[in-house]
């Protein structure tokens, strides 16, 4: 007994508890996003200074520098804050609820529903508006929850847990069949439509103002509230679904939370900035290599980590070819692509 | 804790015909409290679906389990899991976990939703951890760990439940002798030190005689006998459980009960 003791006293005092490390972690990751999300701002064409946009003493209507930063930069940079956010979160969530490290967000089909519904509305939809609101980005999130919602009865069975494999492989079926339809319509368009909704799937964080990342707010904000509830049972979750349960995980209703919290997020993320691809993977797996697997901390920090590499990405998308810009789904995959296939290789 | 199971049906919901051997049908086992029991019968016969059933993964069809009289259904997820404890017969985990994180996840069922760990929390997973000789490897990822270690990390993070009744589907099955004999005195020192029940499902004769008190015999789905170790534990009903002739004698130096398989039964 002596010797566990003495072992005992050793390997305590090298435990941090959780609450400092999460504390700590949030507060350098935190520091980082509110960081780059004021940074990125004051680069572009026109080099602004964060001392004149914060300078009481010149009026909001003669400070070219502060409606610069405010009115020109700011709404894109908060779009990619908020996009990031979401798509790095629910990447976490799915890797943990399908038991796998390579899912993304789009794993489930649910981009590919949002694709099927903007370009329906971008090549047939014409002059159509609904009021005040862009019919693409309503049509994206129509489409999303119609795949979601396919995928969530494929893969769930009355009184039971849900089926992984099933939701992995119906995710991917829709994919491709989404897809297919995709380029069909893509097909039949006219030329300028068609450029569109290539540029559509490319990526674009350019939302103009702030009106449509209040549109999107109240999805994420849904989302969000979901995911917290969700961090200790992911870990169990996967570790396995019957460890789970013998530890006193509720398996079926922490699956559903998981799923719909998911696809809420993307299809808010999708409908605001298109498909942006490889946030949701490499992200979380950066951050999984600073701050350990803990789920309780993991997905936090993805959540602020996401947004400062989605603001990263777009800044170097916008001024590395400057006037001309690069879609930000091209810079995302050029990073993630490689990424991804590095962990690929390290994990073989 | 007493663990009851009373004319237990049991059958998975699948068209698949493999499947069905899986089932049960009126089985009746009374874990007695502080008993080291032992679940034996060829693969398919409804071990580990018992174990399920007995951990309130699955739910009877027809019958009912209970615990201390009290049935399952009507125990809350997180109550019934500070009472019962699984060990899995293999752990994979998703991502790369480190021991004692492994350990504290034991703790699940103590804490709150939203609530983190405290002190006490990691003093028990640590305590679990030396109880189980892996202590020191506290801070290793636990997919870098041998097979016999990763058991011993699942057993304690089972015991960091603080758990009245332990589970284990074959939890000697992948490791080699010595790590058998290392897990089998862990449980039967655990068994006696701390009062624990354990439910043990296994194909591994020679530790059940060594291990447990009682046995219980399935086959098909039914239980083809149970009672003390030493009375069930006979050629007879060996050859009836796997077709196998047996010769079972008393080993002076183990000190237990020894079977050694000779042929298959005609």
């Amino acid at each position: 007994m002596t010797t566990s003791e003495s072992t005992l006293a050793r390997v305590g005092a090298g435990v941090r508890p959780i609450r400092t490390r999460l504390a700590m972690t949030m507060a350098a990751y935190g520091a980082l996003a509110v960081g780059t999300c004021l940074l990125a701002p004051l680069i572009g064409s026109t080099t602004i200074s964060l001392t004149r946009v914060f300078d009481r003493s010149i009026p909001f209507a003669d400070n070219v520098d502060a409606q610069i930063f405010f009115i020109a930069r700011m709404p894109r940079v908060l779009a990619g804050a908020v996009v990031g956010a979401t798509l790095a979160s629910a990447g976490v969530v799915l890797q943990a609820l399908l038991r796998n490290p390579l899912a993304t967000p789009f794993t489930l089909g649910v981009s590919a529903g949002a694709a099927l519904g903007a370009i329906l509305v971008i090549s047939f939809g014409g002059a159509m508006a609904l009021g005040p609101f862009s019919p693409v980005p309503l049509a994206s999130l129509g489409g999303a929850f119609v795949a979601g919602a396919i995928v969530y009865a494929l893969a769930t069975r009355p009184g039971r847990a849900m089926s992984t494999s099933i939701l992995l492989l119906a995710g991917v079926t829709l994919n491709a069949f989404f897809s297919a339809l995709i380029l069909f319509v893509q097909y039949m368009a006219d030329f300028t439509d068609a450029y569109r909704t290539l540029r559509w799937m490319m990526g674009d964080l350019d939302v103009g103002s702030f009106g449509p990342i209040v549109g999107a707010l109240p999805l994420v904000a849904i989302a969000f509230l979901m995911f917290a509830a969700l961090p200790s049972s992911l870990n169990l979750l996967s570790v396995g679904s019957d460890t789970a349960a013998t530890r006193g995980v509720d398996v079926g209703r922490t699956q559903r939370v998981a799923f719909v919290s998911a696809a809420l997020a993307t299809s808010a993320a999708v409908s605001l900035a298109g498909p942006i691809g490889f946030v949701g993977i490499v992200v979380p797996h950066l951050v999984r290599l600073m701050t350990g697997v803990d789920h309780r901390i993991v997905l936090p920090a993805s959540a602020l980590f996401g947004a400062s590499f989605l603001v990263a990405c777009d800044l170097v998308a916008r001024t590395i070819l400057a006037p001309v810009e690069v879609p930000v789904g091209v810079v995302t995959a050029m990073l993630g692509g490689p990424f991804f296939l590095w962990l690929l290789i390290r994990k073989g | 804790m007493a663990l009851t199971a009373e004319h237990v049906s049991f059958e998975y919901d699948t068209r698949d015909e493999a499947a069905r051997a899986f089932s049960l049908h009126d089985v009746s086992v009374p874990v007695q409290r502080g008993s080291l029991t032992g679940l034996l019968g060829p693969n398919g016969c409804g071990k580990t679906t018992l174990l399920r059933l007995m951990a309130g993964v699955l739910r009877p069809r027809q019958g009912s389990i209970a615990l201390n009289g009290r049935p399952l259904g009507g125990i809350s997820r997180r109550e019934l899991a500070r009472h019962v404890a699984v060990v899995p017969q293999e752990t994979h985990p998703a991502f790369d976990y480190s021991v004692l994180e492994m350990a504290l996840m034991g703790r699940h069922p103590h804490l709150g939703t939203f609530q983190l760990e405290g002190p006490r929390d990691i003093a028990i997973a640590q305590e679990s951890l030396a109880a189980t000789g892996t202590a020191h490897l506290a801070h290793r990822p636990y997919m870098t760990l041998s097979g016999g270690e990763k058991q011993r990390v699942v057993i304690a993070g089972a015991l960091a439940q603080l758990p009245d009744v332990l589970l284990l589907d074959e939890p000697t099955a992948s490791l080699d002798l010595a790590y058998q004999l290392e897990v089998a005195a862990l449980l039967s020192r655990l068994n006696r030190e701390r009062g624990v029940t354990m439910v043990l499902a296994t194909h591994d004769l020679n530790l059940a005689a060594s291990l447990c008190d009682s046995l219980v015999l399935l086959r098909s789905g039914r239980v083809l006998a149970q009672g003390p170790t030493r009375d069930v534990l006979t050629g007879t009903l060996i050859q009836q459980l796997y077709d196998v002739e047996a010769d079972v004698r008393f080993h002076e130096g183990a000190g237990h009960l020894t079977v050694v398989p000779i042929r298959r039964a005609p």
